[in-house]
């Protein structure tokens, strides 16, 4: 039975780490999607994040460098995306789409350019740097039978994670700013005769959605890949996000659940039996995109609107066009 | 003295633009846009015209080159032509990566299960069942969108994944070739491979080529001489002056997305039965979301969408080369090619709006 409840508990803490950068991914675009931009860039902000944390991490060993430029990389990656598409009213498919694409180049290129430069091919964040990702003591509560190593031996970043989910959902719920912001992103026009500024509120979160997809970036390039650089780090994650999103109809707490549920998802295969069930790897990686289409076909079919996508989604707002 | 009043600028619609003033204007973008290139790569240490310059020769410079060229600019003209009729009429399908992928499978199913029929009979039914099996995968998301509504850009995307992993399901399960050493499908039959022909000046490339442009101009030709592509530009200019006009809209929808999808999954076939010769996980590798950034700088035109995606080949083929001769990782295409499209989606921006000071208002 230890040997059960062992495997059950491994499996459990594998979830969580596999969750943390879709949490970071899904909140990101939440975040950007309620502002009534739909940002196909999500992967590519990641990347940038990857790329730019691995690099700042690398040059510098400082943790807080680290992340801020990860952050800074993927609010970057959607300043592009944000003027193009709120500046410049190009269309929010083409734009997000050309992000993934450019930041899948940069940080492949600068990524690989590292490990060229670096001494014996191969470039690897300093220990002491990554020791910062390892569990945090948080002393009786670590301690505790059970919940302790689950719960409470987590790195910085998981907790940061699970804070900007609730900051998230307070926000959005019970705040001025971010009823403005549900409305922006729900009908731009109504909201700019209430005397919310629209571009500046698209803006503002626009580039914070970016940085937390940044944020998902470097916890990929530092934790899940033991920072170590890696061709191609991202392997799609952004994408899973994006549908994380719909899984988690909008909202961020759902968003923690459901990024769970997906990567419970994405380890499970390791943790159950062969002998018990044998399902291929590719079904398994499979799995999250059909249940996303699954959600995303029942949801439209009961016409909830509260489970909908903001309503200003892919439309650029052009007030003199009224 | 009076208070001046703060400078305060407001957007004006501009109404029609010259069409050789606004393709010089991209032109310029463009130019921009290899010179933002230039700029990032003089300050990595390279001559940026040495590197272009190699970037060219790499492309095009010996008949063998072009050769590879052509073969990288076959299946991206192909999907950028399927994805170019559903934008048309503002149907976002960002899903031609999956539909390619299922055009392949069906494709490789002919060509490892039924390769006893005559090459003659083989190729066309791999062809048929490319397009079926794409235009079939292109008709779901198509289907719930004139029946529920349902989002068809994040579904579309969302397919992708699912028939990705179909063939890397594939490949390590059931068509794994138990010969090989890795978990990979087996080389197609000699009966199941494109046919080579010469093309003028370049040499034998599979005939992947005759089918591309003929597919550009008979999309030119569907789009502008028949009802069903004034029907398509309808619905995409406003889906109720469509309805208004007595169009069957959802008929038109689920034709259109069914053509699309099933252009691109006869470009997986094409990728599958031409250069690769067997199904891989790289059969789209991509190739679905660049012919987004494809057509869109071509404005949606199937003569423009040749060009521009013989122009991203130049620079996918152009920056392996340069990957070996001045060990500029081959990344660098991709760069390129999100640069450009930030530039041109920007400056599409001045085509459309003009930028003039508020007058003041005649209190």
């Amino acid at each position: 039975m230890t040997g059960f409840w062992d495997q059950t508990s491994a499996f459990l803490y594998a979830a969580i780490l596999a969750s943390v950068p879709l949490l970071y991914g899904t909140l990101g675009e939440i975040l950007t999607q309620k502002a009534g931009n739909i940002n196909l860039g999500v992967e590519g902000m990641m990347y940038l994040g990857a790329v730019f944390g691995f690099l700042v991490g690398y040059g510098t060993d400082s943790l807080v460098l680290t992340l801020l430029s990860g952050f800074l990389a993927g609010a970057a990656g959607a300043l592009i995306y944000a003027f193009l598409t709120v500046t410049l009213k190009a269309n929010q498919n083409v734009s997000g789409l050309t992000l993934t694409i450019f930041g899948t180049g940069v940080a492949n290129f600068l990524g690989e350019k590292a490990k060229m430069n670096a001494p014996l091919g191969t470039a690897f964040m300093s220990d002491r740097l990554r020791s910062f990702m390892s569990p945090m003591d948080l002393g009786a509560f670590s301690r505790l039978p059970v919940i302790g190593p689950l719960l409470f031996q987590h790195s910085i970043m998981t907790y940061l994670a699970l804070m900007a989910g609730v900051a998230m959902h307070l926000y959005l719920k019970r705040s001025r700013p971010g009823l403005n912001l549900r409305a922006v992103g729900e009908n731009p026009a109504a909201a700019d005769a209430m005397g919310v500024p629209v571009a500046a509120y698209k803006y503002v979160h626009i580039l914070i959605g970016g940085g937390l997809c940044g944020l998902g970036g470097v916890y990929i390039s530092m934790v899940t890949c033991l920072g170590n650089w890696q061709p191609n780090i991202i392997a799609g994650q952004g994408w899973i996000a994006m549908a994380l999103v719909i899984f988690a109809s909008w909202k961020p707490l759902r968003a923690i659940l459901g990024s769970l549920v997906f990567g419970a998802l994405s380890v499970l295969r390791l943790y159950i039996p062969k002998s018990l069930i044998d399902i291929p790897a590719a079904l398994f990686s499979m799995l999250p995109f059909v249940v996303t289409c699954l959600v995303l076909v029942v949801s439209s079919i009961r016409m909830r609107r509260e489970h909908q996508q903001p309503a200003g989604c892919g439309v650029n707002y052009f007030r003199e066009e009224r | 003295m009076p208070k001046r009043p703060p400078l305060s600028f407001h957007l004006v619609q501009r109404g029609e633009i010259p069409r050789l003033y606004a393709w010089g204007y991209r032109l310029l973008a463009v130019l921009f846009a290899l010179m933002t290139g230039g700029v990032f790569l003089a300050a990595l240490g390279y001559s940026p015209l040495n590197i272009y310059g190699t970037m060219l020769k790499g492309a095009l410079g010996s008949p063998g080159m072009q050769r590879e060229t052509i073969k990288l600019t076959i299946p991206l003209a192909l999907t950028s032509l399927g994805v170019l009729l559903a934008f048309r009429m503002r149907f976002w399908n960002i899903g031609a990566e999956g539909q390619i992928a299922a055009g392949a499978i069906a494709a490789s199913y002919f060509a490892y299960f039924q390769a006893h029929l005559p090459t003659a009979v083989l190729l066309p039914l791999m062809a048929l069942a490319g397009i079926l099996a794409g235009g079939l995968w292109g008709l779901i998301p198509a289907w719930f969108k004139t029946r529920f509504g349902t989002n068809e850009t994040l579904f579309t995307l969302m397919l992708n994944y699912i028939v990705m992993n179909l063939i890397t399901f594939l490949r390590e399960g059931p068509w794994r070739d138990p010969a090989g050493g890795f978990a990979a499908t087996p080389r197609f039959p000699k009966g199941a491979r494109l046919p080579e022909l010469p093309l003028p000046f370049v040499g034998n490339v599979h005939i992947g080529w005759i089918v591309t442009l003929a597919m550009v101009l008979l999309l030119f030709l569907y789009m502008r001489y028949t009802k069903q592509g004034y029907e398509i530009a309808v619905v995409g200019e406003n889906e109720r002056t469509a309805r208004y006009a007595g169009m069957p809209v959802r008929k038109i929808v689920l034709r259109t997305m069914f053509l699309s999808a099933g252009i691109c999954g006869l470009a997986g076939m094409l990728q599958v039965a031409g250069p690769d010769r067997q199904l891989t996980d790289a059969v789209a590798g991509g190739r679905g979301f660049a012919a987004v950034s494809v057509v869109w700088l071509a404005r949606l035109s199937p003569f423009g969408s040749l060009a521009v995606a013989f122009l991203f080949s130049v620079m996918q083929k152009g920056c392996s080369m340069m990957q070996t001769e001045y060990r500029i990782p081959a990344s660098m295409s991709d760069i390129l090619q999100g640069i450009i499209l930030f530039c041109v989606l920007g400056a599409e921006f001045f085509l459309q709006y003009r930028i003039s000071r508020r007058k003041e208002a005649l209190a």
